[in-house]
C-alpha cells in the first residue's frame, strides 16, 4: 500500500520511471550486446561497414554460412585451453572461500565476544589492511617468493588471497556474531561447555546465514581478482582473468579478440547465476556494514 | 572472553594477516631502500678483418652472479624515492626555477611518471566518489517508487555492473567504445566526425575511465541507499507534508538527513576502492593517456626486467597516500569508540 506521503505527481512518476528504465538499459545492455556478439565473427562484432551487421551477422553468414557461430567458443575453450584456466579458477576460489571462512568465523567470533580494548584495535588495523591496494602487497611478495621457489603455484595464491580476504571477512562476521545473543553461548558454558564446545555446538548451527553471505563476498573477491593471480601464477597455472588478459596480448590479432570475447562471456556466466540465486544475501551483505555504521 | 581463549580463536586469522599483509609491507619498505646492481662492464678486444678495437660489453655471467648473491640489489638509501621515476626532486626544483607560468610548470610536472599517476588517481577518486553517491541515490529513489513486482528484476540487473570482474567489465565497455564497436560508431555518427576515437586524447580517456568507474560502483551506493530508504520514518514524512513541504523538500530535509550515515559509509568504501584503480587501465589499454599509482607498480613488475625496487618505492608512497586518506576516518572512529566507552 502506497501511503499518502509516497504519492507523487504524474509528471514526476513518468520522469522517475524513465530514469530507472534508462539505468536498466545502461546496466544491462553491455552484457546483452557482448553475449549476442560472442556468437559472431570479428568482422561483425567490430563492424567497419555498418553496425547493424552485428545484429544480423552479415559477415558471419558469409564466413560460416550461418548467422550464429561458436567459433569463438571452440577457439577459446579447446584451442587456447581456457578449460584449464577455468579449472584453476575454481580450485583457487573453492579453497580460498573455505579457508577464509574457517579463519574468519573463529576470528570474528572472538572479536565479537572479547570486549577488551585490543579487539577494537585489531578491527582498526584490519580496516587499514582492507584499504591497502593489492598490488602494493604483491610487490612485497614477489622477490621473497622467487627466492623460496614458491612462486607460480596455486597454493601460494590461495593463501595470499585468503590473507587479503581476512580483514573484510573479519569485519563482516564480527558484526554478524554481535547480532547473535551472548546468552546463547554463555548459557552453554554455564552448563559446562568449554568456549570451543559452546562455539562448536551452539554457535555453528545458527551462524549459517551470515557465513553464506560472507562466503559470497569472499567468492567474488577471489573470482574477480586480477592483481594477485596475474602476478603470482605461472603460465600453466593461470586462472581465468589473467588468461583473458593474455588473449589480448599486445597486438590486436585477428580472431584472438573473439577468443577473449567468448572467454569473457563464459567467465560472466557463473556470476550471473550467483546473483540469480543469492540476490537477497548479496543485498543484505552490502547493507550489513552500513547499518551498523 | 579470557585473553588465552581469544588468542587461540584469532590466531589463524591473525597469522595470515601478519604473514601476508604486514610482512609484505615491511618487505616493500626494505626493498625500496635498495637498487638494482649495476651491470658488470668489461673491456674486450674485438678483432675483425679491419684490425682490432677495444669494446666495452656487459659481462652477463658476472652480472648474474652478483644478482644471485644479493638479489635485493645494493643499498641506495632514499635515493629511489627522489629519482626521476618517483618524487623527482631535482626535476621539480628545476622546473620550478625555470618556470615561465604556472601552467608551464604543471605540464612539466605532468611529464613525470609518478605525478602523472598521482594526479590521475586523485582525480579519479574525487570525481568518481561524489558521482557514484548522486547516481546511486537517484536510482534508489527511482526504484523505491516502482511497483513491487518490478523491484526484484530491477535490482538484479542493477547488481550486474558491480558484481562483474572489473577487468571483464572494462573489457566489455572497451570493445563497445572501440571506433568499430557499437558505442564508438554511434558517437561518430552523433558528432558527425568519422575520426572520433575515445582512445585518442587523454581528456577523452580520462572521461571514459571515470564513466566506467561510476557505472561499476553506482550499484553499490544504490543498494545501500535503497536499504536505507526502507527505514525512513513514515511519520516524519507525513508531518513534513502536512506542513506543506513539496516532494523535493521532503527528499532534501527528511530523506537525505536520514541517509547521511550511509553517505559517510559509502564515501569511505569508495575512497578506498577508487584510490586503487587499476584493472580499468589494463582493460581499456589506457596506459598511454592515463596511469594510476597501482598501474605504475604493475608496469614496473611486469616489464622486461622486473624493477622491484622502483615498484617498492612507489608502493611505499601509495601506502602513505592511503594512510593520509584514512586518517580522518580513523580519528572519527577513535572518538566514537571513546565516547561509547566513557
Amino acid at each position: 500500500m502506497a501511503s499518502l506521503a509516497q504519492k507523487r505527481s504524474p509528471a514526476l512518476a513518468v520522469l522517475a520511471t524513465s530514469f530507472v528504465i534508462l539505468w536498466v538499459v545502461v546496466a544491462s545492455f553491455p552484457f546483452l550486446w557482448t553475449l549476442w556478439g560472442s556468437f559472431k565473427v570479428q568482422g561483425d562484432f567490430f563492424s567497419k561497414a555498418d553496425w547493424t551487421n552485428a545484429l544480423w551477422g552479415t559477415r558471419t553468414i558469409l564466413e560460416t554460412g550461418d548467422a550464429f557461430t561458436n567459433q569463438a567458443y571452440s577457439g577459446a575453450w579447446i584451442d587456447q585451453e581456457f578449460w584449464r584456466a577455468t579449472l584453476n579458477t575454481f580450485t583457487v576460489v573453492f579453497f580460498t572461500v573455505i579457508i577464509s571462512l574457517t579463519f574468519g568465523t573463529l576470528g570474528g567470533y572472538a572479536l565479537a565476544r572479547s570486549g577488551f580494548r585490543y579487539a577494537f584495535w585489531l578491527l582498526m588495523i584490519a580496516l587499514v589492511f582492507r584499504a591497502m591496494p593489492h598490488i602494493t602487497l604483491v610487490s612485497g611478495y614477489l622477490l621473497p617468493f622467487f627466492e623460496w621457489n614458491v612462486w607460480g603455484h596455486l597454493p601460494t595464491s590461495i593463501i595470499v588471497l585468503v590473507a587479503i580476504n581476512q580483514p573484510f571477512t573479519l569485519w563482516m562476521l564480527h558484526s554478524f556474531f554481535l547480532n547473535i545473543p551472548k546468552d546463547l553461548d554463555e548459557s552453554a558454558m554455564v552448563d559446562g561447555c568449554t568456549r570451543f564446545q559452546a562455539f562448536r555446538y551452539v554457535i555453528i548451527p545458527v551462524m549459517w546465514p551470515g557465513v553464506i553471505t560472507t562466503g559470497l563476498f569472499s567468492f567474488l573477491l577471489a573470482y574477480n581478482d586480477f592483481a594477485v593471480t596475474a602476478m603470482l601464477l605461472s603460465q600453466e597455472n593461470q586462472t581465468m582473468v589473467p588468461k583473458i588478459a593474455s588473449f589480448l596480448g599486445s597486438t590486436f590479432e585477428e580472431g584472438n579478440v573473439m577468443f577473449a570475447v567468448a572467454a569473457v562471456v563464459s567467465a560472466t556466466a557463473p556470476l550471473f547465476v550467483l546473483i540469480l540465486f543469492f540476490q537477497r544475501q548479496i543485498v543484505s551483505g552490502l547493507t550489513a556494514g552500513a547499518v551498523k555504521g | 572472553m579470557p585473553h588465552r581463549t581469544f588468542f587461540w580463536f584469532i590466531l589463524p586469522s591473525l597469522a595470515a594477516m601478519f604473514l601476508f599483509i604486514a610482512l609484505p609491507i615491511v618487505s616493500v619498505a626494505f626493498q625500496s631502500l635498495y637498487i638494482e646492481h649495476e651491470q658488470v662492464l668489461i673491456e674486450v678486444e674485438n678483432c675483425g678483418p679491419f684490425g682490432c678495437e677495444n669494446e666495452t660489453v656487459v659481462d652477463a655471467e658476472a652480472s648474474a652472479a652478483i644478482r644471485d648473491a644479493e638479489p635485493l640489489g645494493r643499498f641506495n638509501g632514499l635515493g629511489t624515492y627522489f629519482d626521476r621515476g618517483h618524487l623527482a626532486a631535482a626535476e621539480i626544483s628545476e622546473a620550478w626555477a625555470s618556470r615561465d607560468s604556472f601552467g608551464g610548470f604543471m605540464s612539466e610536472v605532468m611529464n613525470l611518471p609518478f605525478y602523472r599517476a598521482l594526479v590521475f588517481t586523485l582525480t579519479y577518486t574525487f570525481v568518481c566518489t561524489p558521482l557514484i553517491i548522486l547516481l546511486g541515490l537517484a536510482i534508489a529513489l527511482g526504484v523505491n517508487g516502482l511497483p513491487k513486482m518490478l523491484k526484484g528484476p530491477t535490482i538484479f540487473v542493477s547488481l550486474l555492473p558491480m558484481i562483474i570482474t572489473p577487468l571483464i567489465g572494462s573489457l566489455i565497455l572497451f570493445w563497445m567504445i572501440d571506433a568499430e564497436g557499437v558505442i564508438g560508431k554511434t558517437l561518430q555518427v552523433l558528432f558527425d566526425d568519422p575520426k572520433l576515437s575515445l582512445k585518442a586524447s587523454s581528456t577523452l580517456t580520462w572521461i571514459t575511465l571515470i564513466v566506467y568507474g561510476v557505472w561499476s560502483s553506482a550499484p553499490f551506493a544504490f543498494v545501500v541507499f535503497y536499504a536505507g530508504l526502507q527505514t525512513v520514518p513514515e511519520d516524519t514524512l507525513e508531518a513534513a507534508m502536512v506542513d506543506g513541504a513539496s516532494r523535493w523538500e521532503r527528499v532534501r530535509y527528511v530523506v537525505v538527513p536520514h541517509l547521511m550515515p550511509l553517505v559517510v559509509f559509502i564515501t569511505l568504501i569508495q575512497l578506498m576502492d577508487n584510490f586503487r584503480v587499476f584493472e580499468p587501465i589494463v582493460g581499456f589499454s589506457a596506459s598511454a593517456n592515463a596511469t594510476s599509482l597501482s598501474y605504475i607498480i604493475f608496469a614496473d613488475l611486469r616489464g622486461d626486467i622486473a624493477r622491484f625496487n622502483s615498484a617498492a618505492a612507489t608502493s611505499m608512497l601509495t601506502i602513505i597516500g592511503v594512510s593520509i586518506l584514512l586518517t580522518p576516518v580513523l580519528i572519527r572512529t577513535w572518538r566514537d569508540f571513546n565516547r561509547k566507552g566513557a
